[in-house]
């Protein structure tokens, strides 16, 4: 039989009734897990595993994959509407996204992250079907030191897009990577800059400061205002749906988005945050108007969302073909396998291939609803934009103090939040960007730990690093992107860079 | 009216963890670890069997179980109802973290599950078996790289006892730490790394599609579903176990302490439980009571040794 005669055969079993209602309470309970910060897709399925004891398998398992679905879509909605990115995958949704909404383009915002979820979720489970015997492979062969690499170009290619002063922007960057080192190290288990405090063993949380400077900071700004020289919100301006101008400015960071998170959602070590970034970088430095990039680009929306739903897919090729766990919703994904007696891995296609086929249509019909369920909804979320701001920031801060505590029900937790609110506060005060924090936060501790582990294996021989040509090729794109837009602005060349120019400096 | 019914529903709502019996398991670990799974089991069983009307799981995840550990002791003290789950990974981060509270702030209650850890390298790797692998390790400790578990750990653990028993310095040991078990197995398979060292279950998969090859397992005697000899067969006086545990709050009266006992005991003479071991892949190992103190005094001194030979306690 070949692939495509397995896929009909899935979508008949996806089509039974009893199916395609788990898929929908799945879609449904991963859009609302979504939508709270604190609460994520992972934790909902562990707390649903036991529930489905009795259940029957192929069902379940559905559940939770619509779950998995649902919620990378979710977390967009906070992201855009409130500024609280929910996970860290939609931390950079909410860049764009949230200043979109804000000039009244909340509509349009949402729509795209839809359907640029849908297109992308689409795509990327055709390619988990057809593609995954080989993309694993190709993820195998990425080890620390290409990892490390690629960790170097998110870094080259991200602290480049944001902000619009490099200095303050660096500055930023290197408060992120200070923080990042917070915690017990990886690798020798030695607790670093924890003063004794238990709950700082692990690191500083990335949801937690990203609640924390976008929204907390946000509120205390807003505050600090008072009622004079308040920049108006309009709830709706123009359309609430995609123009023709918003299509033709989507379509293309959809499958850039897609192209970009589906294999570094199947690495190993790749997950959705970097690929959410690349995908922004890349827009960024591809957009025929660089200027409008933090002040509300419908591409900087388009292309992290897609990202984001294409790694979620990504995940599921080591997950189903190897029995790799890269995520902590595949962790407990995999455990909901185990649960009924089945091993994901190379044998799975084999000795259940009902089960995975199914899955796999299932995911495609759990795309379809979520795009169903989502686009008229939008006309709701917007409304949110309607309520008074004292009121709607008040609820910010409840809603991310609850998330907060709900994830990590711990007094420390509660008060780095508000430290770091009170950080955001000045940062914005002084005009600092805050994205590099939680850039840096995010990449600092992978790229540290993958060059020790790179150089650890390699008994300290730094040639390591470009000793296979994957690694070499990565590090050489990276240092292009590094040395050529500075060498071409040396030579004064090129009205593009200089707007790009104009833009960082 | 309305006051009234709601006024009914927070005091049933207060009401319900007063009643006997019930229990709240923390699982000092994030979503769908083996710490997790047991809790998970656990709140399964106790629920299906009726030792307990209502059993609740609570995650505080971090830093090798410490984290929950110390929440745990500081807030449940002298409450029966509060249960904690732990093991061997816990024994060595309480020691390399240096963490304020410690297995002796809680009160442990028994040793429950028990899982041999594993050695194997993927299937294209030249090496054969254990004893090619210390060969190559005494002529270079530091070209044998070694994929595992959190640094301290028990695999950490394991290959600074095998590299002692094989007359090899454990402080040379090239032991590359990877957080989730995903990560570490992508690196074995993908050649990236000499061996890794996990839990056999996580193996065992792989094995059997013919992705990985078990050299050695790590306990007295050979683990089921693999016919890989053990340590101590070929000639290595090594016997790993990584075990799980419960532990009740701190300052319980010897009654409580035996109420718990009694539930814990009827826990795992259940059908429910030992149907659950057999299709998680894990060893009954119950111990209670005076012998699991004994046993439990026994391993942190002998974890605390291995910890200073690799240099990971000082």
């Amino acid at each position: 039989m070949t692939t495509f005669d397995f896929l009909l055969q899935g979508l008949a079993v996806a089509m039974d009734p009893m199916i395609l209602f788990y898929a929908l309470i799945g879609v449904t309970l991963g859009t609302a897990v979504g939508v709270l910060p604190g609460i994520g897709p992972a934790l909902t399925v562990a707390l649903l595993l036991p529930v489905t004891y009795g259940l029957d398998p192929a069902g379940s398992l559905i559940m939770f994959a619509g779950i998995y679905y649902g919620g990378m879509y979710g977390g967009s909605t906070t992201s855009i509407l409130l500024n609280t990115p929910g996970e860290s995958a939609s931390i950079v949704t909410a860049l764009e996204g949230n200043k979109m909404a804000r000039a009244g383009r909340g509509g349009p915002a949402l729509a795209t992250a839809a359907i640029g979820s849908f297109v992308a979720g689409l795509l990327a489970t055709l390619a988990l079907a057809f593609l995954a015997p080989y993309v694993v492979k190709l993820a195998l062969v990425f080890g620390p030191r290409e990892y490390f690499a690629l960790m170097l170009l998110a870094f080259v290619t991200v602290s480049a897009a944001f902000g619009d002063s490099t200095l303050k922007g660096l500055t930023s960057l290197f408060i992120g990577l200070s923080l990042a080192l917070v915690g017990i190290d990886q690798l020798t288990g030695q607790a670093r800059l924890s003063f004794g405090v238990p709950e700082l063993l692990d690191g500083v949380e990335v949801t937690t400061l990203a609640v924390a400077l976008f929204a907390i900071g946000e509120a205390l700004f807003v505050a600090s205002q008072g009622n004079v020289g308040v920049e108006t919100v309009e709830a709706v301006k123009g359309s609430v749906w995609m123009t023709r101008a918003d299509w033709a400015r989507s379509w293309k960071p959809w499958l850039r988005g897609t192209a970009i998170g589906f294999p570094i959602g199947a690495m190993p070590a790749g997950g959705a945050e970097i690929g959410t970034l690349l995908s922004y970088a890349t827009e960024k430095r591809l957009a025929k108007n660089p200027e409008e990039f933090g002040h509300g680009a419908i591409e900087g929306v388009a292309g992290p969302e897609a990202a984001n739903n294409a790694s979620a897919a990504g995940t599921l090729v080591p997950l189903l073909t190897l029995g790799l766990p890269t995520s902590a919703t595949a962790a407990i994904l995999l455990a909901g396998f185990q649960q009924f007696g089945l091993q994901p891995g190379p044998l799975l296609f084999a000795t259940s291939p009902q089960l995975v086929w199914g899955l796999i249509a299932s995911l495609l019909i759990a795309n379809v609803m979520l795009l169903v369920l989502n686009l008229p909804m939008i006309r709701l979320w917007v409304k949110l934009l309607t309520i008074p701001r004292h009121w709607l920031y008040a609820g910010i801060l409840l809603f991310s103090t609850l998330g907060t505590i709900g994830m990590n029900p711990s007094p420390v937790e509660l008060g780095m939040l508000l430290i770091f609110g009170v950080m955001g506060f000045l940062m914005r005060l002084y005009g600092y960007p805050i994205a590099p924090v939680v850039v840096g936060l995010i990449l600092g501790p992978m790229a540290e730990q993958q060059l020790r582990r790179a150089l650890s294996i390699s008994q300290g021989d730094w040639t390591t690093l470009v000793s296979t040509p994957v690694a070499a090729g990565i590090l050489l794109v990276a240092a292009l992107a590094l040395i050529v837009p500075l060498v071409m602005r040396l030579r004064g060349k090129g009205a593009v860079l200089a707007q790009i120019a104009s833009d960082e400096d | 009216m309305k006051h009234t019914l709601l006024g009914a529903v927070f005091a049933a709502a207060f009401a319900v963890p007063a009643f006997a019996g019930d229990y709240m398991i923390m699982a000092p670990a994030a979503p769908g670890g083996g710490w997790d799974s047991t809790a998970r089991s656990m709140q399964e069983v106790m629920q299906a069997e009726g030792i307990s009307a209502s059993v609740q799981v609570q995650n505080v995840p971090g830093a090798g179980g410490t984290v929950g550990l110390a929440q745990f002791a500081s807030t449940t003290s002298g409450d029966a109802s509060q249960l904690i789950v732990g093991g061997y990974v816990m024994v060595g981060a309480i020691l390399t973290n240096e963490s304020p509270v410690s297995l002796a702030d809680v009160t442990p209650i028994a040793r429950l599950t028990g899982e041999a850890v594993g050695i194997a390298v993927s299937a294209s790797s030249p090496i054969q078996n254990i004893n090619e692998l210390i060969e190559m390790m005494k002529a270079d400790p530091g070209s044998v790289s070694w994929a595992g578990g959190s640094a301290g750990g028990v695999d950490h653990i394991t290959v600074g006892l095998l590299a002692k028993a094989a007359g090899i310095d454990p402080t040379k040991i090239n032991y590359v730490a990877f957080a989730g078990g995903g990560e570490a197995l992508a690196a074995i398979l993908g050649n990236q790394v000499t061996v890794g060292i996990s839990g056999v279950g996580e193996f065992l998969p792989q094995v059997e599609a013919g992705a990985m090859r078990m050299l050695a397992v790590s306990t007295a005697e050979k683990w089921a579903g693999t016919d890989a000899p053990t340590l101590m067969e070929s000639g290595y006086d090594v016997n790993v176990q990584n075990w799980r545990m419960v532990a009740a709050a701190p300052g319980l009266s010897d009654e409580q302490k035996a109420a718990v006992t009694a539930d814990i005991d009827k826990l795992v003479n259940s059908a429910g439980w030992k149907s659950l071991l057999e299709t998680k892949g894990w060893a009954n190992t119950y111990l209670s009571g005076a012998d699991f103190d004994a046993q439990l005094a026994k391993e942190i001194e002998a974890t605390t040794a291995v910890l200073k030979d690799i240099g990971l306690v000082k």
